[in-house]
């Protein structure tokens, strides 16, 4: 037997459901969140390859790698909210981010 | 053989996700999310997607891990208290990831091509880089500058909310010096003959 499309698809639903999980999980822990969010878009990089080297279109290996740069500069900027939010407030509690509640 | 490579492959890859949402320690979590993306490649390079499985590497772990790890260590944070009560979580993420996976599979059980077919990593041309170069020049080279904008807003973005609101440049204040009377400056004081003040 080879590998199929239907085993990367099951591959990447158990990885973009833990990623799920661990943002209900870790409500608390902005970090790991952030983390969870990459888990994500790395299970919908493997989707987008193996759509692309399955049916034989070379697109999706390119989306991949605009899905690679959005997750790049979302962690970037992430991380930077969450260095600002952590010198002004001392610690990174996202429970309660509500200075914005009118 | 191949499939072999890949259920092991595929079980390092889950156990590291999640022992990335359960690790106590977030310096862990980066290192169980390194696996992952290590593993993921490898992955990618048994059906042919090399170029995109070198991208991971590079851009995953050699920068988004990494910038995780330098975040992560310069915070100084107390991960117990943040990992308290986080037992009380559980079953309602359960529940939604149950839920979700579940609807994955109602949706693709059955209609997914679960035949097996040969796979073409690299249609029109010799390599996989090549075959990626050819329609990315060309067909998507305004998505590709798109991409190029993207992370230059990211980084402009990143430095603005970082930067420390320190002036380095010494100004004039007018407001400050039309406000000083003679008092705040000048001061007299009666010095008696042969002491100091």
């Amino acid at each position: 037997m080879a590998i199929t499309l239907s085993h990367f698809l099951a591959l990447s639903a158990a990885l973009f459901t833990i990623g799920v999980v661990g943002i209900f999980v870790n409500r608390k822990n902005i970090i790991v969140i952030l983390m969870a969010i990459e888990l994500i878009l790395l299970s919908v990089n493997i989707n987008l390859v193996a759509f692309s080297v399955f049916t034989g279109t070379i697109t999706g290996q390119v989306f991949a790698m605009l899905v690679l740069t959005v997750a790049a500069a979302e962690a970037a900027v992430g991380l930077a909210i969450l260095v600002v939010y952590f010198r002004n407030r001392g610690d990174i509690a996202v429970e309660d981010v509500n200075l914005m509640k009118g | 053989m191949d499939l072999i490579a890949f259920y092991i492959l595929a079980a390092v890859i889950v156990f590291a996700a999640l022992g990335v949402i359960t690790a106590r320690n977030p310096v862990h979590s980066v290192l169980w999310l390194i696996l992952a993306f290590f593993t993921s490649a490898a992955t990618l390079v048994l059906i042919g997607a090399e170029f995109i499985a070198m991208l991971l590497v590079v851009v995953y772990v050699g920068a988004v891990a990494v910038l995780f790890l330098f975040v992560v260590m310069m915070l100084d944070v107390d991960f117990v208290e943040l990992k308290q009560g986080t037992l009380s979580y559980w079953p309602l993420a359960l529940m939604a990831g149950f839920a979700f996976f579940g609807e994955i599979a109602l949706v693709t059980l059955g209609r997914a091509d679960a035949r097996a077919r040969d796979f073409d990593p690299s249609p029109g041309a010799e390599t996989n880089a090549e075959a990626i170069g050819q329609v990315m020049y060309t067909d998507y080279l305004l998505l590709f500058q798109l991409a190029g904008i993207v992370l230059l807003l990211a980084m402009i973005g990143a430095i603005v909310l970082t930067l420390r609101g320190k002036t380095q440049a010494r100004r004039q204040s007018v407001a400050r010096q039309t406000a000083r009377r003679r008092a705040d400056a000048v001061e007299l004081k009666d010095v008696e003959p042969g002491q100091g003040i």
